[in-house]
């Protein structure tokens, strides 16, 4: 836990040093990512080219500093590129560019984009019979999209038992447009759903590891935007802001 | 073309596994010898413009080559920012071949025309655009290009010129070289243009790829008066051409499809005349602009 400790830390300071990020977001979804890429992913520097490697696509595009945080922990990118978040440059922008960024499958940032590239990265395994495992990572303002339910459509169509949805349901989107029964719609849809605590590493992995066959998969997991500091959690004013340096220092001691 | 379309993408189906046809509920009993024997790579995948651009996106990045088809305004204004994004912005490769051009689809309305097509993508980075003029032009130039890694717009009509050329991409064809104007045009617009130019004195340039446009083929011209005819919003070749050679002076008019919704119907023929695209309009400009 000291490192998902640290992880957070360094989710703050990269944004307080470049002044940019959606940092509630990104610690909303960051226990989703701690356990994808230290429990499931198996992804690493090398094996980065590898046709059978995991896929993983963060369709929530403006979670970066998550994403790339926990890459800097697994060693994709250093502690100054973490560090060096959103200067003119830097590698890190505030949505990731994945010809920048090694580990980084997509280029996301406009919603409802990353879960359609995900089917087709999940359709291409299976007309290839590579038997990998491809996830994506959508919010759940992302739900608002109409691109988003053609891909439940389509996914479930397909019978894309290789692909996992992760719907990051921190309720944000609640003021407006609220997706009430999203665990019937998208069953509707024709997926497997699972509800889970997306911040309980037990059930987020048990929830990945359950075995589906024919189905896609969603996991809906409940979620707080801001998770881990009090004065972020649900709070709507840090929804696009960053750290002064009196509420770094602030929330530094929190966290230790 | 739409015949060509079929067998052209049919035999690369056959001989190159990497080839994903993704139709927009168009075209599907074209295919249905590809849906039987091919089907993990054939598929009818729905009215969905802008996921089927994603899921193309998708499939590129897993070193796939997908091929979407659909009319042209569903393909491009439609989806416009997954072709920007999912495909620009990420430098993939991938084949959008639209049908109904400009106005093909003369007697169904301005939902289903698309005049902005050339000219919207023509302002996406990377992306290339290829307007063959004939069924035979189509087949060489997609297999020329269809896997060399960018993101490729063909535009196909349900017009077509009577003669086609040994057309290449990236290059255009002087047609005829003589006298103090030069027209080039563009893709289906040559029929007419040839018509129109019959014993006047007048350089003819057959231009089927506007993007990127071959400015090296003009370049001897450039002090002539050009006239630039093409089947769309007019304006995209004179971009290109500004573009490339760093905004230089020349005497340049263009002719091509007016920025009006067409609230008329009929068919293609009724609309060119209105519009002024037939030969006899197309003569007129060419003779107004000899006399300059």
């Amino acid at each position: 836990m000291s490192q998902l400790k640290n992880i957070k830390k360094n989710i703050i300071q990269a944004s307080h040093f470049g002044q940019e990020g959606h940092v509630a977001s990104a610690l909303s979804i960051l226990d989703i990512l701690f356990v994808l890429y230290d429990k499931v992913l198996n992804l690493s520097l090398n094996n980065l080219d590898s046709d059978d490697r995991n896929i993983l696509i963060l369709s929530k595009g403006h979670a970066s500093l998550a994403h790339a945080a926990v890459l800097e922990a697994n060693k994709f990118i250093t502690r100054s590129e973490l560090m060096d978040y959103c200067s003119h440059e830097s590698i890190l922008g505030g949505h990731l560019n994945k010809k920048k960024v090694p580990g980084v499958e997509a280029s996301t940032g406009s919603l409802g984009h990353g879960i359609a590239i995900s089917i087709g990265m999940a359709l291409a395994s299976k007309i290839k019979k590579i038997k990998n495992s491809v996830f994506v990572i959508v919010g759940d303002g992302e739900c608002n999209e109409g691109t988003f339910w053609e891909s439940m459509l389509l996914a479930s169509n397909h019978n894309l038992d290789n692909l996992c949805c992760i719907i990051d349901y921190n309720r944000s989107n609640d003021r407006a447009l609220k997706l009430d029964s999203l665990h019937e719609k998208v069953k509707a849809f024709g997926w497997h759903v699972e509800e889970i605590d997306g911040h309980s590493h037990k059930e987020i992995i048990s929830s990945i590891n359950s075995k589906v066959v024919d189905k896609p998969k969603a996991i809906i997991a409940n979620t707080i935007k801001g998770y881990g500091i009090r004065e972020m959690e649900n709070n709507p004013a840090w929804h696009h802001r960053s750290p002064s340096k009196e509420e770094l220092e602030q929330m530094i001691k929190e966290l230790s | 073309m739409r015949a060509q379309f079929v067998k052209t993408v049919s035999k690369l189906i056959q001989s190159d596994e990497r080839v994903v046809l993704l139709l927009g509920d168009i075209g599907v009993f074209g295919f249905r010898k590809m849906f039987a024997q091919y089907p993990e790579r054939t598929y009818n995948i729905g009215i969905l413009e802008q996921s089927t651009i994603g899921l193309a996106a998708g499939l590129s990045l897993s070193n796939l080559i997908p091929v979407v088809h659909t009319i042209a305004p569903f393909i491009v204004e439609r989806a416009l920012e997954q072709i920007k994004v999912d495909l620009g912005y990420q430098e993939l490769g991938a084949n959008l071949v639209s049908v109904g051009a400009s106005y093909d689809y003369a007697a169904l309305g301005c939902t289903h025309h698309c005049p902005a097509d050339v000219p919207t993508l023509n302002e996406i980075p990377g992306i290339e655009i290829v307007v063959p003029g004939h069924p035979d032009e189509f087949d060489k130039l997609f297999n020329q290009n269809y896997d060399n890694g960018n993101t490729t717009y063909f535009r196909l009509s349900e017009a077509k010129n009577t003669h086609s050329y040994n057309v290449e991409f990236n290059k255009n064809i002087v047609i005829q070289e003589k006298g103090g104007v030069v027209i080039i045009a563009v893709g289906t617009t040559l029929e007419a243009v040839l018509d129109a130019s019959l014993n006047l004195d007048v350089t003819i340039i057959y231009c089927t790829t506007v993007k990127p446009f071959d400015f090296d083929s003009i370049s001897k011209f450039l002090s002539k008066k050009i006239l630039i005819i093409e089947p769309y919003y007019s304006g995209s070749i004179l971009t290109n051409i500004l573009r490339q050679s760093g905004n230089i002076n020349g005497n340049f008019s263009t002719i091509g499809v007016p920025n009006d919704f067409i609230n008329k119907y009929g068919s293609k023929a009724d609309i060119d005349k209105m519009i002024g695209l037939d030969s006899d309009s197309i003569k007129k400009k060419i003779i107004e602009k000899i006399n300059e």
